[in-house]
């Protein structure tokens, strides 16, 4: 089998999604060679050398791949995917937004978010706000896979010492323009990688009450996320959101804050090891999926737990 | 400027659903239908434009079976002007819906095609990127602004580490996000109204389409049930469980 995994990154650095992605590719088995393409990329493409178990490096060093334009690394990954069996890509907002793009390109159904290689052909899947837990079978010749990166645990990121190739395709779409990115900066740890998570919902009442969540992330080293209640209602960033269309997390220990536990909002994080949760609803659905739960004002438990760590 | 705005009929978001016990596929009987939420909003924003005078005209279309028709008057109660339904009662995936949908960009040619990012029932998230691709338009995924400029619109995405912009010729596709409006409700004389609006049907041969799937659905089950949880009393309580029991900070 010839593995291609597209490789998420920022131009300097390989982005931990690209190990749990190569991961998936080990599970299926066979010669793995990742692809970076961007602008600028000889850190990134090195440090993608040495990820264990990585046959091949290919790079796409060009100013059309700088911000990730879906347009032109569609036609990249279908110009370099069709001498591949299988395609490859982390399903974070990247991945989404290029892979099935590259996927039609190729005449090819895409198989989204695996959390399980069944067999070379066939793969888990979860549907319906994960309540149903598909097995699908592709019979198309090349297989295009996107990897929900919670269900499979990151190789190495040292330990191979893959040959690194120039890839020679490069064309620019001339249909879209990179303009800017607002990111927000932290120096908590990312959500999607995070060994704890505090999530705030509605019941934080507003963005400033955030502030008693942000002081027990950081006596924990957590993350902090949020239920989309709370994002709606502006509390705090889009890239916080926790859930069947936001981020899927699965940490150590995820303390849900002020969150009911709409369906939705489970979807993203029920597989998470231990589940904590703090609301004054003794009825909320959260606390059917809590390993422990505290039935409790959170103004008065959340700051009376930060001092208890 | 044409717009055009894809709806799918899923199983209502409140609805917990389950495997049917065989394994075979979802129990979806006497459950409750509607539109898409994301595809919802996805009418929404094209109303949005026409009441903003850069849209003059609204085609909502559907991929589905006959009962598809329902969520396509929902879309012109709404607002959109008339409905195309392209009616097939077999299992339909992302690539073939992309395949229809192209078909009928090229019957109507749009200037903006605008979709749901993604459907809560399959949950695939991919349909918008691969009719992109199959028409070879700019693709502005995950929206939550549009601005439409000329030739060009200016999309603001929802990325994973905050908000991207990105300018797009047109024409272009659009996948909407959750922050990109909040949808109207119909009123009931536009409910009315929107039995009288044009509802055309296409069958995928009419469109010259192969529409079978590629991808065969073995078996479907219930996710791993999580172990019933205990409440604990205090704070106290808590920290003792999750230093000596769970062993987790």
């Amino acid at each position: 089998m010839s593995i291609l995994v597209v490789a998420e990154h920022d131009n300097a650095s390989i982005k931990g999604a690209t190990l749990n992605t190569v991961a998936a590719a080990q599970k299926i088995g066979g010669d793995i060679t990742v692809l970076v393409a961007g602008q600028g990329v000889a850190a990134a493409a090195e440090a993608a050398s040495k990820i264990a178990g990585v046959s091949k490096v290919l790079v796409a060093d060009n100013a059309a791949y700088a911000h990730q334009l879906a347009e032109n690394l569609g036609l990249l990954i279908a110009e370099v995917g069709k001498s591949f069996q299988y395609v490859l890509a982390a399903a974070t907002a990247n991945g989404k937004n290029f892979l099935p793009r590259a996927a039609a390109l190729l005449d090819v159904s895409q198989i989204s978010e695996i959390t399980e290689v069944v067999s070379a052909d066939t793969f888990k899947r979860p549907i319906y706000a994960g309540n149903v837990i598909a097995t699908v079978q592709s019979t198309d010749p090349i297989k295009v896979i996107s990897v929900r990166t919670t269900g499979f645990d990151p190789v190495a990121a040292t330990g191979g010492s893959a040959a690194i190739e120039n890839v020679a395709f490069a064309q620019d779409a001339g249909v879209s323009t990179f303009v800017k990115e607002e990111l927000v900066k932290s120096d908590r740890p990312e959500l999607a990688g995070a060994k704890i998570v505090v999530s705030g919902g509605r019941g934080m009442q507003n963005g400033d009450n955030f502030k008693l969540l942000y002081a027990l992330a950081d006596k924990l080293g957590a993350a902090v996320g949020a239920s989309r209640a709370a994002v709606d209602a502006g509390f705090v960033p889009n890239d916080l959101q926790v859930g069947q269309t936001g981020k899927i997390v699965a940490p150590d220990l995820y303390i849900a804050v002020g969150i009911s536990g709409a369906i939705q909002h489970l979807a993203g994080m029920k597989d998470s090891k231990t589940i904590v949760a703090i609301n004054k609803d003794g009825d909320a659905p959260i606390f059917q999926v809590a390993d422990y739960g505290l039935v409790a004002d959170l103004f008065q438990a959340v700051p009376e737990l930060e001092k208890a760590l | 400027m044409k717009i055009l705005v894809a709806v799918k009929r899923v199983v209502d978001y409140n609805v917990k659903v389950r495997p049917k016990s065989d394994g075979s596929g979802v129990d979806l009987a006497n459950v409750k239908m509607a539109i898409n939420p994301f595809c919802e909003i996805a009418v929404e924003e094209a109303i949005r434009l026409k009441e903003k005078g850069i849209a003059t005209e609204i085609v909502a279309v559907s991929v589905g079976d006959k009962s598809s028709q329902e969520q396509i008057r929902t879309a012109l109660a709404l607002g959109a002007d008339r409905g195309i339904l392209v009616e097939t009662s077999e299992e339909l995936q992302p690539l073939a819906i992309a395949k229809l949908l192209k078909a009928v960009v090229d019957k109507e040619q749009p200037q903006i095609v605008i979709l749901g990012k993604q459907s809560i029932d399959g949950d695939n998230n991919q349909t918008g990127q691969m009719l992109a691709a199959l028409t070879g338009y700019a693709q502005g995924t995950f929206a939550s602004q549009i601005t439409v400029e000329g030739d060009s619109a200016s999309v603001i995405r929802e990325v994973d580490g905050g908000l991207q912009t990105l300018t797009l010729k047109l024409p272009l596709i659009l996948t909407t996000d959750l922050r990109l409006n909040e949808p109207r409700y119909a009123s009931l004389p536009n409910i009315m109204k929107a039995k009288k609006k044009q509802l055309d049907t296409f069958t995928p041969a009419e469109l010259g389409v192969d529409a079978a799937p590629r991808v065969k659905t073995i078996k479907v089950e219930p996710p791993a049930e999580r172990k019933a949880g205990i409440k604990v009393a205090t704070v106290a309580d808590l920290v003792e469980k999750l230093k000596n029991e769970a062993k987790v900070i």
